[in-house]
């Protein structure tokens, strides 16, 4: 895996070979197996994603109670033409909060690149297909490069919200969805290294507070805001703007703010909307359940 | 770490180390036991404990401990599974220590010829896991690989013994770890082996003079 976004965007250049194309024979080179068995398992998990949009179960509940159900009144409303931000960006929210939700109810999903995340690669990627009607090895193609950005991510800064807080979980997943899209719209490989540094930057700071311990607030949410994040870096990214600091150093960045953020704000489920007063009052009712349940 | 590690693994939400990585725990510990489990006390420690109901933890040990897979959607009513399967399932509570990880469970279990097992197991995170005791004793492995655990005395010769069977059935030595409690008292052998043990191989060892106790872990299912 790359330890640098830059030396990839070089290999590549030099090669005259897409990015995508790169990372795949890569690791078909690590796991010992044909590109096109890689090819094949990153095929799966491209429908993977697929099915975990339309496996969407409106009526259910996550065990605390605490989300489910939400992404049917965006379904609603996308369906009247009511919603402010149009049709498109209504179905990568009402995505980015079904595939979420269901994470939470404990239905399948793919972790991409954590379980709490789950919901902004395919948000972005399952709706640009619906958009731009790409075929399913176009869309895989565009996977490999999210993986070979996440990559990065995880070889120099790290994508657990334990050690980087929510910028590494929703701020990754944003980057990677960022420069996936910027390949599917056609860009060059320094715009989807520029598309993925804006998203990135965008997202630095963002601690992981999850009320009661557990992946569902704020963490369905932001899933939306990642996705929705992704597609402006991507579009600012295509028009010709650049991220002024390049997007290794934006990585850097988001690693030694990860460093310098308290322990109560790393998955702790112990600061910020978790540390409120209606924060602790839901950790209360919720924790305990185990025993009651089991005793 | 691959793109797979990345993009993946296909799982059963909402958490890969609350909830995959419990799974995977249940499934070592299945694998360990090789026979049909009849009973399981299941102690949580740490952010397990705390955090374990809201995140399924409780019913995807189980689930694993059924033989399904991280991506299996019954994992939320294994516990159902269970009794349908005359498992007997109990929940509590344990403090392992400050040494602990946070995502720590500890259980005993009871197989129907007879076999009991206590493991000790601890999710690191993104799924991948540690055991880190068996029956009370140091272990360390992370369950991907066929593992060899050798209690013995620490006297000279026991490793050489070891690594020489290894070598006679051309199996490749992945990790190696060694622990002892004191010098001449007991000591651990942990290896990681690229291929499976012959279980006579696995035998022999066991009959050997010094050798305590010997448990194989293999990727096979029973």
């Amino acid at each position: 895996m790359y330890q640098s976004l830059e030396e990839l965007i070089e290999d590549a250049e030099n090669a005259g070979q897409p990015i995508w194309k790169i990372a795949a024979d890569e690791d078909a080179r690590e796991e010992n197996i044909s590109p096109e068995e890689s090819f094949q398992r990153m095929k799966k998990m491209y429908l993977a994603m697929k099915s975990s949009d339309q496996q969407y179960d409106p009526t259910l509940k996550s065990r605390s109670g605490l989300v489910g159900t939400e992404a049917d009144k965006i379904t609603k409303r996308k369906q009247n033409n009511e919603l402010l931000t149009g049709n498109f960006i209504g179905s990568v929210m009402e995505r980015a909060l079904k595939i979420a939700e269901s994470n939470a109810c404990m239905k399948r999903i793919v972790a991409a690149p954590t379980a709490g995340s789950c919901g902004v690669v395919p948000a972005v990627l399952l709706s640009l297909q619906e958009k731009l009607q790409a075929s399913d090895d176009t869309m895989t193609e565009a996977l490999y490069v999210a993986a070979a950005i996440g990559g990065v991510i995880a070889s120099r800064a790290s994508l657990a919200g334990a050690e980087g807080g929510c910028q590494a979980e929703i701020g990754s997943a944003s980057g990677m969805a960022a420069a996936a899209a910027v390949y599917l719209d056609g860009g060059t490989e320094r715009q989807m290294a520029s598309a993925m540094a804006i998203a990135l930057s965008g997202m630095l700071g963002l601690v992981c507070d999850p009320v009661a311990g557990l992946v569902e607030v704020p963490c369905v949410k932001r899933n939306v805001i990642g996705a929705v994040n992704a597609l402006t870096s991507a579009d600012m990214a295509l028009s010709g703007i650049e991220s002024k600091i390049p997007p290794d150093e934006v990585i850097d960045a988001m690693k030694s703010i990860g460093h310098s953020m308290a322990m109560e704000l790393r998955e702790t489920g112990k600061g910020g909307l978790a540390g409120t007063t209606t924060g602790v009052k839901i950790r209360q009712a919720v924790s305990g359940g185990m025993h009651d349940k089991n005793a | 770490m691959t793109l797979f590690d990345i993009i993946g693994p296909v799982m059963v939400g909402p958490s890969s180390s609350h909830t995959a990585g419990a799974v995977k725990i249940g499934l070592a510990a299945r694998k360990l036991m090789r026979q049909k489990i009849l009973s399981a006390r299941i102690d949580f420690h740490g952010s397990f404990l705390a955090t374990g109901h809201g995140h399924g933890t409780d019913c995807a040990v189980v689930a694993g401990l059924l033989g399904m897979a991280v991506d299996d959607e019954r994992i939320p009513d294994s516990i159902q599974y269970a009794e349908d399967a005359g498992m007997r399932i109990t929940f509590g509570a344990c403090d392992l220590g400050e040494d602990a990880h946070p995502n720590s469970v500890r259980m005993f279990l009871t197989g129907d010829r007879g076999k009991t097992l206590e493991i000790e197991a601890a999710s690191l995170g993104g799924g991948r896991i540690m055991i880190t005791k068996l029956d009370g004793l140091s272990a360390n492995f992370s369950g991907d690989f066929p593992t060899l655990i050798v209690h013995n005395q620490d006297t000279p010769g026991h490793v050489a013994e070891v690594t020489m069977m290894l070598k006679n059935n051309a199996i490749n030595i992945a990790t190696m770890q060694l622990y002892r409690a004191s010098r001449g008292g007991s000591a651990v052998m942990v290896l990681e082996c690229d291929q499976e043990i012959p279980i006579d191989q696995v035998r022999y060892i066991s009959g050997l003079p010094g050798i305590n106790k010997v448990t194989y872990y293999s990727l096979e299912e029973s």
